[in-house]
């Protein structure tokens, strides 16, 4: 187990140092400079200002220090707000996204499974295609469409819940929805099929001929097996919410870390950009290894660790 | 449940005839022949198909057939509703949104197409040499693919839109960089399973060469899973786009793409909702038409489906 450990974040490692270096160069081959737009600067105010972010560095010396730095999360001061580190404003909007990311995980993990054991349950009856409508509805409808939508509807037309911002519970309940409709979607059909899988085995058969209830059959027996896919799933699904954050904060005004890449972006506010970035990817492939070693918990037939673990 | 009424003349033994005993009863099927029967019988994945089809055709004729372009401005008629000049209404710059939308219809059509095509070269090349050579080799190239994989896709993406002048070629290859992994572990994943067939051995025994071996025998016994990959692909490069155009990072005006016309109509959703409804209603379309087509195309090549 704990030389597996070690290979996977030997992995991350790797992939977090690619990703750093990748990002570095790129923004190193960006046309403009930081200081490049908005009002000219005089040339010797520039040179102090190259001198101050330490750009005239030799290459390697910016890149080395930015290594080293990006490991210990400091990833330097804004290009575009004074005095404001990139650290800074990742830990002031972080906690936004984490609240709208958990609201919406949960909403999509618990309707998802829901439509799923119903659409299993009742196949090929009604209830079936009702819940497989919603679920190919729901993977082809983007979540800025679906966010723009429930705006115009909710917020607009019925004035039912707040337009933007994120102030209390009800301003996040419409972009969670938004948020969690693609991959609600995608839980629903995975549970489906696997669900079906499950209640045509064999076990099945027996716990109803011992004469279980049909409900102590489904949620007891079947359940607990045919939600392993999902559980395999929710790495993927926290890159899902995470990317689909990027839109839906700024559709909605919410000040969180996916409308700040979005708005760096914009202002070519690089090492804001990188820092995010970088940030982004650590908790992806962290939150991927934490999905397979539950997965492992889960499921104690499957050895994450492959031939050890005696 | 009554029984069947038996007479004598049924325990009659049959005349024994050889010629019919070599004849074959049903029509011999081929593997495409027998997946196409499969797919027909799905309506969904037909109106899929006819969807596609149409959606194609309109792309090209649709401009011309409302006798407008979708860069002309009027400003004059700036975001007039539905009516039977503009069938589709106008934008803010008064342009005509029927001729943007099939305009639009082109590049997201395109787009799809070529990212997934792009992934299909790549991702059987990639994926066949390893599954195929194994050993080092393969643990090298998987290597790269799973430090590759690690990268977060729309990161990537997002960092070489603002790096690269935008234009419709940066964003399929922006797209493509990553995109190629998934066919890459699905090709391997067959071949390495092919790969010590009799029928192999049989080939290379005859003296083929790995090349040969490879793209004659191997990929296109693969071609299965690879089609179902390739249709969920162009979905999630039109989504792409559509994403990326909405943060604006997508197709340069005056060009027309779902996405863009989506973003600019979001301005002024209060007062013109109709300029969202359009492109926003294609997307959707189009998106579920190639998700019905590639559940069609899953249920009747994946041999495990099979009843």
């Amino acid at each position: 187990m704990a030389k597996y450990l070690l290979k996977r974040l030997a992995y991350i490692i790797v992939s977090l140092f690619f990703i750093i270096t990748i990002t570095f160069f790129l923004m190193q081959a960006a046309p403009g400079g930081p200081f490049a737009s908005e009002k000219k600067l005089t040339p010797a105010l520039e040179e102090q200002m190259n001198e101050a972010y330490g750009l005239n560095d030799p290459l390697y010396e910016q890149y080395f220090n930015y290594l080293v730095n990006a490991f210990t999360f400091d990833f330097g001061p804004s290009f575009k707000y004074v005095g404001q580190d990139v650290i800074e404003i990742i830990t002031r909007s972080f906690p936004y996204s984490l609240i709208l990311g958990i609201e919406s995980i949960l909403i999509a993990l618990s309707i998802g499974v829901l439509l799923g054991v119903i659409a299993a349950v009742k196949h090929n009856k009604f209830g079936d295609y009702t819940a497989m409508v919603i679920a190919v509805l729901g993977i082809s409808v983007p979540s800025f469409i679906m966010a723009t939508v429930l705006q115009y509807i909710f917020a607009i037309k019925l004035g039912a819940l707040p337009v933007a911002r994120f102030e209390s519970f009800a301003h996040t309940i419409l972009p969670a929805i938004a948020l969690a409709t693609t991959p609600l979607a995608f839980i629903a059909r995975l549970m489906r099929s696997s669900m079906l899988d499950v209640l045509n085995s064999d076990y099945i058969k027996t716990a109803k001929s011992k004469g279980l209830g049909q409900r102590v059959v489904t949620y007891k027996h079947g359940l607990r097996n045919a939600i392993l896919p999902v559980v395999s799933y929710l790495g993927p699904l926290v890159v899902s919410i995470l990317t689909g954050s990027f839109i839906i904060e700024s559709i909605f005004g919410i000040p969180g870390l996916g409308s700040e890449f979005v708005v760096s972006v914009t202002n070519r506010d690089y090492t804001v950009i990188m820092g995010t970035t970088v940030f982004f990817s650590v908790l992806l492939l962290v939150s991927i290894l934490l999905v397979d070693l539950l997965y492992g918990l889960v499921d104690p037939r499957i050895k994450v660790a492959g031939k050890g673990g005696k | 449940m009554a029984l069947p009424q038996l007479k004598d003349s049924d325990f009659e033994p049959l005349q024994i005839n050889d010629e019919e005993a070599e004849k074959i009863a049903g029509e011999s099927t081929s593997y495409w022949k027998d997946a196409w029967r499969r797919f027909r019988k799905n309506k969904l994945a037909l109106f899929g198909i006819v969807m596609i089809v149409l959606l194609g055709i309109m792309s090209f004729i649709g401009g011309p057939i409302s006798g407008h372009n979708y860069f002309d401005n009027d400003l004059l008629n700036a975001n007039k509703s539905p009516s039977g000049e503009h069938w589709f209404g106008t934008d803010n710059l008064g342009r005509d949104i029927f001729a943007r939308t099939w305009y639009g219809a082109k590049i997201s059509l395109f787009i799809g197409l070529m990212a997934a095509l792009i992934d299909l070269v790549i991702g059987i090349i990639w994926g066949s040499i390893a599954g195929y050579f194994g050993g080092k080799v393969d643990e090298y190239m998987m290597r790269v693919a799973d430090v590759l994989y690690g990268v977060p896709y729309l990161l990537v993406v997002i960092l070489l839109m603002v790096i690269l002048p935008q234009g419709l070629w940066t964003l399929i290859i922006a797209m493509t960089i990553t995109g190629w992994i998934n066919m890459a572990r699905i090709v391997r994943g067959q071949v390495m399973q092919l790969r010590s067939e009799e029928y192999v051995m049989a080939s290379r025994s005859l003296g083929a060469s790995n090349t040969r071996l490879l793209f004659k025998h191997l990929v296109p016994n693969t071609m299965g899973p690879i089609l179902v990959t390739l249709t969920l692909t162009i979905p999630n490069a039109i989504f792409t786009e559509a994403f990326l155009s909405f943060l604006g990072l997508g197709v340069p005006a005056p060009l027309a793409s779902w996405g863009t016309m989506s973003s600019d109509a979001l301005q002024s959703l209060q007062y013109y909702p109709f300029q969202l409804f359009f492109p926003a209603f294609f997307i959707c379309l189009t998106m579920l038409a190639f998700n019905v087509i590639g559940d069609g195309m899953r249920d009747a090549l994946d041999p495990k489906e099979r009843k």
